[in-house]
This record gives C-alpha cells, sequence and structure tokens, in this order.
C-alpha cells in the first residue's frame, strides 16, 4: 500500500466534479426527462389499437433492448451527424458534439425501456377509468392526460426513479466515445499522472456513496406509497 | 441520407490476415458468448448461493448478503471492470498479480472481464433467486418441515425446485443481459463482437455496414437464445404449477 498516492484526488478534486460531475448529471437529467416523455409516447403507441402504430413502436423498442448500450452508443455517435445534416438539409454530416450525441443516445435508449415501465403503468389502471373519461366526453388525449397517465406515472414512480439510478451509472459508458464524464475526467488525470487505483478507487466509492443513497430514499418512497395504497 | 453502402466490404479481408471481415466478426460473437458462458456459470453459482442465503433466518448471513448485493450493484459494470483490471491485481500478492497482468493477450483481459462479469449479474440472479423463493406460500416450507425433512432438505427438494421454475423467464433476461454486457469488455481490450464492429470501422471506414453486421448478429443470438429457453421451460414445466406473471423491472 506504500506506493499509493491519494493525493491525486485531492489535487483533481474541481475537475473531477465541476467538469466530470456535472456533465454525468446533466446527461443523467436530459435523459431521463427526454426518455420519460419519448417512452411514454412509445407506451401508449405499443397500446394503441392501430396495428401498424403498436407493430412501429413494439419493433422500436425490442431492437433496443436486444443491442448493447455501447453499440448503441457507437451507432448514434456515428448516425447522428448524418441525421442532422438531413434534418437541416446540409450536404456533408454536421459536426455533433460527444455530449449532445451522448444526450441523443440515452435519451433514445432509455425511452424503450422506460416505455416498458410505463406501458406496465398504463395497463396496471382499470379499464373502466378509461370508459368513465370517455363517457363524461373526454378525447383519447384528455383521458390520458387528466385521468390514466397520472395514476400510471404514480403506481410506477419507484421503477421509473431505479431506472433513473441506473442510468446515472449507465451514463459512464459515454467513456468509448471519449467524453469528459465523471469517469472520463477521472481516467484522465488517472493516465496523466498514472495513478490508476487511486482514481478507479474513488471513482468507485463515488458512484457507490450516490447510487446507494438514492436506492435507499426510493425504498423509503416505495414503503410510503405502499401504505397509502 | 447521403451514405453509399457498400456491403461487399464484409467479403474483403481484414487487415490482420485472419480472413474477411465477416469471419472477424464472427470470431468476435465467439468471444462474446465464451464471455458470456464462463460468466453465466459464476454468477449461477454465487447468486443461487447468495440468494438462498438470504431467505435464511441467520441474521449475519442476510446482512452479509444484503452487502455483497448493494456494493455489486451500485457500481457502474464499466467502473467494476476497471476495477478488476488495473485494480484488482494490485492488491495481489506481487508474484501473482504480475502474472496476471503478463498473461498473454486476450487472456489478459478475459480473465478480468469474466471475473466482473460473473460477479456483476451473480447480484442479479441473487435477486430473483430470493424473489423467487419469497413468492412461495409459506406454506411450503411448514410442510417440508412438518414431514420431518431438514431445513436443508426442504430448501433442496420442496423450495428450490420450484423457486428456479419460477424465475426461469426473469433469468432468461438475465442471461441475454450478460451477452449485452460482455460488450463492456471491449474497454480492457478484449475484441469481442462489439469491440471487433468498432475495429472493423476503424480499418474499412465502413461505419454503417460494420455496426448494421453487428446488430443483425445480436439479433439473431437473442432470438436462439430465446427459443432454446423457451424449449427448457416447457420441458422443466410441472403441470398444475403456474409462473408468476414477472413485474415491471428497471434495467439495462
Amino acid at each position: 500500500m506504500s506506493g499509493f498516492d491519494f493525493d491525486v484526488i485531492q489535487r483533481s478534486w474541481g475537475y473531477l466534479f465541476r467538469e466530470g460531475m456535472s456533465f454525468t448529471l446533466t446527461l443523467t437529467a436530459l435523459a431521463m426527462a427526454g426518455g420519460i416523455v419519448f417512452g411514454t409516447l412509445l407506451a401508449m403507441m405499443r397500446l394503441s389499437s392501430m396495428r401498424p402504430v403498436s407493430l412501429l413502436a413494439g419493433a422500436y423498442v425490442n431492437l433496443m433492448r436486444s443491442i448493447p448500450l455501447v453499440l448503441v452508443i457507437f451507432w448514434f455517435f456515428f448516425l447522428v451527424p448524418y441525421i442532422g445534416a438531413w434534418v437541416i438539409g446540409a450536404k456533408d454530416p454536421i459536426k455533433v458534439g460527444a455530449f449532445w450525441s451522448a444526450a441523443i443516445t440515452f435519451t433514445m435508449f432509455e425511452a424503450a425501456y422506460y416505455c416498458e415501465i410505463m406501458r406496465a403503468g398504463i395497463q396496471s389502471i382499470p379499464r373502466g377509468q378509461v370508459w368513465s373519461g370517455y363517457a363524461l366526453g373526454l378525447d383519447y388525449w384528455q383521458t390520458m392526460a387528466r385521468i390514466v397517465l397520472p395514476q400510471a406515472f404514480r403506481n410506477m414512480l419507484p421503477v421509473l426513479l431505479t431506472q433513473t439510478i441506473i442510468l446515472f451509472q449507465d451514463t459512464s459508458l459515454v467513456y468509448v466515445i471519449s467524453a469528459t464524464d465523471f469517469l472520463g475526467a477521472a481516467a484522465k488525470v488517472a493516465n496523466r499522472d498514472y495513478r490508476l487505483v487511486e482514481m478507479y478507487s474513488f471513482v468507485a466509492v463515488v458512484y457507490f456513496v450516490v447510487s446507494y443513497g438514492l436506492s435507499t430514499l426510493v425504498r423509503r418512497l416505495q414503503e410510503r406509497i405502499a401504505i397509502i395504497k | 441520407m447521403n451514405y453509399n453502402w457498400h456491403w461487399t466490404v464484409l467479403l474483403e479481408a481484414e487487415p490482420g490476415g485472419t480472413g474477411s471481415y465477416l469471419h472477424y466478426l464472427v470470431v468476435g460473437l465467439g468471444w462474446t458468448l465464451a464471455t458470456a458462458l464462463a460468466a453465466w456459470m459464476i454468477a449461477l453459482v454465487i447468486g443461487s448461493l447468495v440468494g438462498t442465503l438470504r431467505t435464511t433466518p441467520m441474521k449475519w448471513v442476510v446482512r452479509a448478503g444484503n452487502l455483497y448485493v448493494e456494493v455489486f450493484r451500485n457500481v457502474p459494470l464499466i467502473v467494476q471492470m476497471f476495477l478488476w483490471f488495473f485494480v484488482f491485481p494490485e492488491f495481489l500478492p506481487t508474484a501473482l498479480g504480475d502474472w496476471i497482468k503478463q498473461m498473454p493477450p486476450p487472456w489478459s483481459s478475459y480473465v478480468p472481464a469474466v471475473l466482473c462479469l460473473g460477479i456483476f449479474t451473480s447480484v442479479r440472479v441473487a435477486e430473483q433467486v430470493r424473489a423467487g423463493i419469497n413468492s412461495l406460500p409459506r406454506g411450503q416450507r411448514m410442510a417440508g418441515i412438518a414431514m420431518g425433512l431438514t431445513e436443508t432438505q426442504t430448501y433442496r427438494q420442496v423450495v428450490l425446485p420450484q423457486a428456479f421454475r419460477i424465475i426461469l423467464p426473469p433469468l432468461t433476461s438475465e442471461f441475454m443481459n450478460v451477452i449485452k454486457n460482455s460488450s463492456v469488455a471491449l474497454t480492457i481490450g478484449l475484441l469481442e463482437l462489439t469491440g471487433r464492429a468498432r475495429a472493423m470501422q476503424e480499418f474499412s471506414f465502413r461505419v454503417f455496414e460494420a455496426f448494421t453486421a453487428a446488430t443483425v448478429i445480436y439479433l439473431l443470438t437473442n432470438l436462439i437464445v430465446v427459443v432454446l429457453m423457451r424449449a427448457l421451460e416447457k420441458k422443466v414445466r410441472v403441470p398444475g404449477l403456474i409462473a408468476a406473471a414477472g413485474a415491471p423491472q428497471a434495467g439495462h
């Protein structure tokens, strides 16, 4: 143990948290918000009575869930510049930074997982709720927005939050496109100062503390919701 | 979109001289499966053990099990990969640590990758096993004890055979997760399927052909696993024992 130098953590503290952790947290927040919105739409599509719509959503969700996240990150890293060019009508692929590439990737990828959670949430609402919405003269969107989704969200809240903790951990995979998230920042310091053992141990401890803390909170929330039910 | 597809690249020779790119990717699938299967063995053994022990009345054993699960569940997989690859050998006796670090190329990444994925997945298997055991009616265990079986016999002959049948579907998805998660091993230099697709993209500049090929191979692999596991489920099914429908779970 004598050859270890844990001062490297103190020296790089500011860089690790200001650059790295803020990247990780911003990415997590954006992907969560985008993923839940898009995932809820996908869930509504999957439950749609229009066959082509539900098949399309199902195919998307199953595709995303059957290939590794690392491969999805690579896919979008190279695909987003082409899609961007197509959207704005440019001839050549546009430049997209690692952050926006990652934000789009995680939104699209997590949407598939949030979709499955929301689908179960929507299905857990008794059909009578929907019928009474229609009977009151509400249309599909009003019934969804005012009756079904608020209840579905509430029922699924603990699972949605657990998925977000997993998302927080999974954002560390942006390492493969050399983004400077918390792990990426630590890896850069580790390789510069040749302090791999110290930096990676520290990274593990920080991820553990944050994830464990959050999952304890989710568990408490779950107990409270369970009692109200 | 302006992208000129060039599918014949798959039949061109890869620069390493081992054959075509397609062959190169299929060998990658071999490494993916070799990693996933070895890790799955570790995960099943440790996961079943830890999961079962967490349902026993032994307090300190349950606490130790909980600690194990929380530690390996709350650290990202890629960080665990780095811990096994960079950090773990430093804490072993010098000779052993050096031996691990100096293993010839695929093995120096393969062994840490298998250990890492095995332990990481064992936690998830342990959670499933515990949930499966807890989902059984308490009367099953009581009936076992009432019939004069010991605690161990009750587990072996009454509780576990039922619990494993119940959790077969979630275990299938865990197995597919190991296959997918093995791609993280590319960060410690293991050239499995995703790693090889990435390498192919760098050698040939054919980005989307490489990734499409890898995606198709992953989809086919998943399909085969699903078919095999369905067959297994059918084979071990006990008439009258209804498998519980799984609650929605978070995953990745």
